[in-house]
């Protein structure tokens, strides 16, 4: 049940990001110096602990869609869910070891 | 009977505790509480916690502490039991939280040194204490034609291989007490569902050679409120007591409306 929690809770947070995401982009439309006030607004502290969000929450949709895609079509999946819910979140702490110091180290220097 | 007179062992550290509260309970026994979910609609306005405290055994089953505190405490306490044995499938109830039935879970099994919460199944109208309106479920369960459909009258038995069987082994297990539809929170939000246990009865009757209807129920379940509601939270295979693969049998039934034959 949990991994369905998180799954919706990171889904509806995605959405919200790309609801965002696609009006500051098309900003560049609108002019580009308008564009890159936008952006620069995103440099801080906040912002860069928003980023780790996105992409933690990014990052545990797409392997727990993998292992849904799994548990859909293939015989085996529910019989191992359990099993590759771990391997999910395993697989999700290590990517986030290898992103947030280095994007940490970005949002507050010592890089 | 005093416990000193007798000298059997206590069976567990609980026991011991308890022995000095109850001067006259039976040796082993000991006294837990149950937090019980009551509702009397002529009563109450919206459902309550009730305590109660009932010696018992690490062997006895909450439905015999139901029992106790029926027959001996409050005889309003409303509850469904019949066959008390886990076939019948009339007391699913959501116990410390979980679904189970309570002729089938040992108080043992559970911490009887903390209080033991027992409220009705969710997801279907509340109707006193216990008690749920299990209408929508059974429902749910005729939309799917639950009934052998062949033609012919075979002057003999309809004959079936080993391998022909098994594929619905499993199905044929589900004694209907919804413990896997009220353990769904897509069925708690949209009543419309639905719901495992009517999935779980196509899918004894879509994997049946002998059957004749699979497509019809296969077109029934292809629904946005057929097995595409199922979200696969595996709440309702945690359910099941009988042990239903629950969840497996609803991906089996989704793999068979996208092959579009069973």
């Amino acid at each position: 049940m949990w991994s369905w929690v998180l799954h919706r809770i990171t889904g509806v947070g995605i959405y919200f990001f790309l609801l965002v995401h696609i009006l500051d982009t098309a900003l560049v439309r609108v002019s580009p110096e308008a564009y890159n006030a936008v952006i620069a607004q995103y440099k801080n502290p906040i912002m860069g602990l928003g980023e780790l969000a996105l992409v933690a929450a990014i990052g545990f949709h797409a392997l727990n869609g993998l292992r849904i895609i799994l548990i859909d079509f293939t015989g085996f999946g529910t019989r191992h869910q359990k099993a590759m819910f771990y391997i999910v979140l395993a697989l999700w702490v290590v990517l986030l070891l290898g992103f947030a110091p280095r994007h940490l180290m970005h949002v507050f220097g010592g890089a | 009977m005093s416990a000193a007179t007798v000298a059997y062992p206590a069976e567990t550290d609980v026991a011991d505790a308890s022995a000095e509260a109850r001067e006259d309970a039976p040796p082993g026994s000991f006294t837990i509480t149950l937090i019980i979910r009551r509702f009397i609609p002529e009563i109450d306005e919206e459902p309550r916690w009730e305590d109660f405290d009932v010696n018992v055994f690490p062997t006895d089953r909450i439905l015999d502490a139901l029992h106790k505190i029926k027959w001996e405490q409050d005889g309003s306490l409303t509850f469904r039991r019949s066959c008390a044995h886990g076939i019948c499938g009339s007391d699913a109830m959501r116990i410390n939280g979980r679904n189970r039935l309570a002729c089938k879970t040992l108080i043992k099994d559970l911490d009887p040194s903390k209080p033991i919460y027992v409220e009705a199944i969710k997801g279907l109208p509340l109707e006193k204490d216990l008690v749920v309106d299990m209408e929508p479920f059974f429902e749910s369960y005729r939309q799917i034609q639950p009934f052998l459909q062949a033609s012919g009258t075979p002057d003999r038995e309809r004959h079936q291989t080993v391998e022909a069987r098994a594929r619905f082994d499993d199905t044929t297990k589900c004694i209907l007490c919804a413990a896997c539809t009220s353990s769904c929170p897509v069925f708690w939000t949209d009543g419309q569902y639905f719901g495992p246990a009517a999935i779980v009865n196509a899918h004894r009757f879509i994997f049946d050679d002998r059957d004749e209807a699979s497509q019809v129920r296969l077109d029934i379940l292809n629904d946005k409120e057929g097995v595409w509601r199922c979200r696969t939270t595996f709440n309702c295979s945690d359910a099941c007591p009988r042990g239903i693969e629950v969840t497996k049998a609803i991906a089996e039934v989704k793999q068979a409306v996208l092959r579009g034959r069973a």
